[in-house]
């Protein structure tokens, strides 16, 4: 935790902890992005064509 | 191990940086059970009446992955205080220091609710209330009150491994029917002697974590006794499906033969002299039995893709 700490400049993270952050960041935007396309194709089977037209 | 120590072993210190890599997620959620949950799901699936959706299936597939991951997060996060001091899982991502508890507790509880309400999207309400009772199941009934108070924990407990396949099934019919309940049946009893197998192997670390595993409990003559019961009781209920129409030749054909060989295993636990001879009966009755549940499974599969072709 030494290297994490400095008194003036806060928390300063080591390059081996920016590169595990950055990789888990990676990783939940890779799951977001599957989740957005999982929700939208599960809509369009189950609504059908229907689900982009206006409602009359 | 009491209750205050194990919550002092889950509290986290006031400023804590996560050193986790993305890896120590995946095994969080345990992805070998994981791969056991999809494909007896999956079969649940397959052999549900009617037509359900391809792409449907997938979805809810994916669903019951993520919420048995979930599980398997909350099971760890619970659990790091004895995951420590047992060798098998002590290199666990939070015993070994790369994820903090509350990263665990917050995965765990973010994958459930996900995978909960994204199933009743998908597939229906009734599948996703299966799913939400199997991951309490695993994580409230098991985790935190069976595990540490009864021998019998993987007895109860195991109904939440049995119970993907009536998910799947779920998922394709809204519903439950005899052959899902015969499906988790089939699973049910082949837990104990799975578990107990490999408990016989680490009893003295379940006894050192302070679990009360039969072997640690009754001892190893009536585990071994206990083994040959539940066998006795699985094979059986493994022909059902077969002799029921539920299933065709393949499956019967599996199940007959590989029944008659965990059989053979169990009785041979229970006459082996102890020492060597019974340890290796013991790791050859636990490595059969994983090669034996997917070989039903896979014969159901099987039947089905004759009846179709």
């Amino acid at each position: 935790m030494d290297d994490e700490r400095s008194s003036d400049k806060g928390i300063v993270l080591t390059e081996e902890q920016k590169r595990r952050r950055r990789a888990r960041s990676i990783a939940i935007a890779l799951v977001l992005a599957a989740l957005v396309l999982l929700v939208y194709i599960v809509t369009i089977v189950k609504l059908g064509p229907g689900a982009i037209q206006p409602p009359r | 191990m009491t209750d205050l120590s194990a919550i002092e072993q889950r509290a986290e210190p006031a400023l804590a940086l996560s050193s986790a890599e993305v890896a120590d997620f995946v095994a969080l959620m345990k992805p070998r059970v994981m791969s056991l949950v999809v494909f007896t799901a999956f079969v649940g699936l397959l052999l549900a009446p009617g037509h359900f959706h391809p792409v449907l299936g997938f979805a809810a597939l994916v669903c019951i992955a993520v919420g048995a991951g979930a599980a398997g997060a909350l099971n760890m996060w619970y659990d790091a205080d004895i995951d420590a001091v047992m060798t098998r899982t002590a290199r666990r991502p939070i015993p070994a220091g790369r994820v903090l508890p509350g990263e665990a507790l917050g995965f765990g509880a973010t994958l459930a609710v996900g995978s909960v309400a994204m199933l009743g999207l998908a597939a229906n309400w009734f599948a996703a209330a299966l799913l939400a009772f199997t991951i309490f199941f695993y994580v409230a009934i098991y985790t935190v009150w069976l595990k540490r108070a009864t021998p019998q924990n993987i007895v109860i407990g195991g109904a939440a491994g049995a119970f993907p396949p009536m998910i799947g099934w779920a998922a394709a019919t809204g519903g439950v029917a005899l052959e899902s309940v015969l499906l988790f049946l089939i699973i049910f009893l082949w837990t104990p002697p799975h578990f107990w197998a490999l408990s016989l192997l680490r009893s003295g670390e379940y006894a050192r974590a302070g679990i009360p595993m039969l072997p640690v409990v009754a001892g190893r003559a009536e585990t071994k006794r206990q083994i040959l019961l539940y066998t006795g009781a699985l094979v059986p209920v493994s022909l059902a499906p077969w002799l029921l129409g539920y299933a065709g030749f393949v499956y019967g054909i599996m199940a007959v033969a590989a029944g008659a060989f965990l059989a053979l295993l169990a009785w041979r636990i229970w006459t082996v002299a102890e020492g060597r001879p019974s340890d290796l009966a013991a790791r050859r009755l636990f490595g059969f039995s994983i090669l034996y549940l997917f070989a039903l499974f896979a014969g159901l599969l099987a039947d089905r893709a004759i009846l179709i072709g």
